[in-house]
């Protein structure tokens, strides 16, 4: 698997949200994603990047188009050096929130992607990575 | 391993000899595919990797060809093998572009360089390079075909999915054949699209043709629902056998809040009460 | 910050979201809404959110509890215009927007606000809830 380009993004303020969601609309389009993908992506980013912002106090986004044969992706990494996910489990189910969201951040993103990984422990910051393939449901 | 190499030297002094011996050579392999091509586009094709390929020689070296010196001549090879899959090139008459090189090359290596030991070396590093070019071209080759058949399968996935207009506002999606979940998503697509390209309140989802609902399609089938009455128009489905019936209780899918009709007929008649109109006997 | 214009027609408020809300814009909008609401005794209101192609849980939930608050201050809101790809979007993230409803376009949602107001007969026949 290749990685044909790869920008990172410091996400620091919850205003900077919507800059995050142009720059991984950027990457969809680039790679032809159809709407439905593009909003897909968009939307899991978008819920990501504020999680990072409320809970981990802020981070960085690494942006990666992957190119796998004729599969064409796109990853996004978050990392934050917060206080980490002391119950990762608890932390994906709907519903559950420890702040003033709606709790779906998490679920909703993995539901959006085909690929979720979630790195966390107390203390230790948190690493999401999150793919979405062009063309898969 | 870049540096001044005798292959790079024959290229660069001999272009124009090879060039013509190459494209000579080429039309005899290619001989009745000829027509395939545009008149031209076989001299243009060479003599533009002829004139890439020099200076990647002497600049990238023979011991690989991914490195960024490469890069020109492998942007080239991967558009001409691209555009032979769409002309219909075999992938092996495709590879002969680079493979018929080779001979011409070594012609040209034996009446340029006299020294045997230095002639075998040289030769060993034309057919390396010329070898790693070649599969080059069939990999793209075969990517260029996978990439036409999921436009292909694209194309008939959309083809097979009308949506049409039974009245102003009441649009019908009659769906046909075993619904696999990527078929289901791109069905429901464009059923939401035209939904608002008509501005149509009301979609029926007619699964009479269906002869197997599992649990994905069923969970589509409801998403698809949800999702229109998002956007502010309802959905109902019709035309579900006692089977279906039986399957969507069985596999416990909850559908309570979504209205069903046991027929087309059935669905439109509430449909049209729906946008208000109703139809009526004449005299 | 950005500001959301808001239009009065009559007894109705009317929103139309052109810019890629951030999460300040979009709380802006909302309070804008409410001291509307209560300065004009308005009893609709309607967003138009057709331009927006990213609805994520925090702009949603935004039209869910605007939606609720219009309701208490005695005014009905209707959602005009989202996308397909927003909407399917949003049932895979488990945002079922409760208690907002929703009509394709601007018109649709007119009708469904005046026969909210003024009684039925006037809308399209089209049934919320």
């Amino acid at each position: 698997m290749d990685i044909t380009r790869s920008e990172v993004v410091a996400v620091r303020a919850a205003a900077e949200v919507v800059n995050v969601r142009h720059i991984v609309r950027r990457a969809a389009v680039d790679l032809a994603f159809s709407l439905v993908e593009q909003t897909k992506i968009v939307t899991a980013a978008s819920e990501l990047a504020r999680n990072m912002v409320d809970y981990g106090g802020g981070g960085d986004l690494t942006v990666e188009l992957l190119s796998d044969g004729i599969r064409k992706g796109v990853r996004l990494i978050f990392e934050d050096q917060g206080p980490g996910i002391p119950d990762i489990q608890q932390a994906l189910r709907d519903g559950f929130t420890t702040g003033k969201g709606l709790g779906l951040g998490l679920g909703g993103a993995k539901r959006l992607s085909n690929e979720f990984q979630i790195d966390s422990a107390p203390g230790r910051g948190t690493r999401i990575t999150i793919v979405r393939w062009k063309g898969s449901a | 391993m870049a540096g001044k190499s005798a292959l790079s030297d024959v290229v660069q002094k001999n272009g124009r000899e090879i060039l013509s011996a190459w494209v000579q050579r080429q039309q005899t392999d290619l001989a009745l595919r000829n027509n395939l091509l545009q008149p031209g586009e076989l001299q243009q094709q060479a003599s533009d990797f002829l004139t890439a390929f020099g200076p990647a020689i002497e600049r990238g070296g023979t011991d690989s060809t991914t490195g960024e010196a490469w890069s020109p001549v492998r942007d080239l090879l991967s558009t001409i093998s691209r555009s032979r899959a769409r002309q219909g090139f075999t992938p092996a008459e495709t590879a002969t572009f680079v493979f018929s090189l080779k001979r011409i090359l070594f012609d040209a290596l034996q009446r340029e360089v006299k020294d045997s030991t230095q002639l075998a070396d040289e030769m060993w590093k034309a057919s390396v390079v010329l070898d790693d070019l070649g599969l080059y071209t069939t990999e793209t080759y075969q990517k260029g075909r996978e990439e036409i058949i999921n436009r292909q399968q694209q194309e008939l996935m959309e083809l097979s999915t009308p949506v049409v207009q039974l009245w102003a506002g009441v649009l019908a999606l009659p769906l046909i054949g075993t619904l696999d979940s990527a078929r289901t998503q791109v069905v429901m697509e464009s059923l939401l699209q035209s939904i608002v390209d008509t501005g149509s309140s009301i979609a029926i989802i007619d699964i009479t043709g269906v002869p197997v609902v599992d649990t994905l399609v069923a969970q589509h089938l409801l998403k698809t629902v949800a999702a229109a009455r998002l956007m502010g128009a309802d959905c109902i489905i019709s035309g579900i056998r006692p089977q279906i019936a039986q399957t969507i209780v069985h596999l416990g899918v909850e559908i309570s809040d979504v209205m069903t009709k046991a027929t087309l007929a059935d669905a439109f008649a509430v449909a049209l009460t729906r946008v208000g109109l109703a139809i009526v006997r004449k005299g | 910050m950005q500001r959301i214009p808001i239009l009065k027609m009559g007894p109705y408020l009317l929103v139309s979201i052109q810019v890629d809300m951030d999460d300040r814009t979009a709380m802006a909008l909302q309070d804008d809404l409410m001291e509307q609401i209560v300065r004009h005794r308005a009893r609709g209101v309607l967003i138009d959110i057709s331009a927006l192609d990213v609805v994520d849980s925090f702009i949603g939930r935004m039209l869910a509890d605007t939606a609720a608050m219009a309701r208490v201050l005695d005014a009905d809101t209707v959602v005009v215009g989202m996308q397909p790809s927003v909407a399917i979007t949003l049932v895979e993230l488990g945002l079922a927007l409760t208690g907002v409803r929703s009509a394709l376009n601007i018109e649709r949602g007119m009708d469904l606000l005046r026969s909210r107001i003024e009684g039925p007969g006037i809308a399209d026949g089209h049934h919320e809830e």
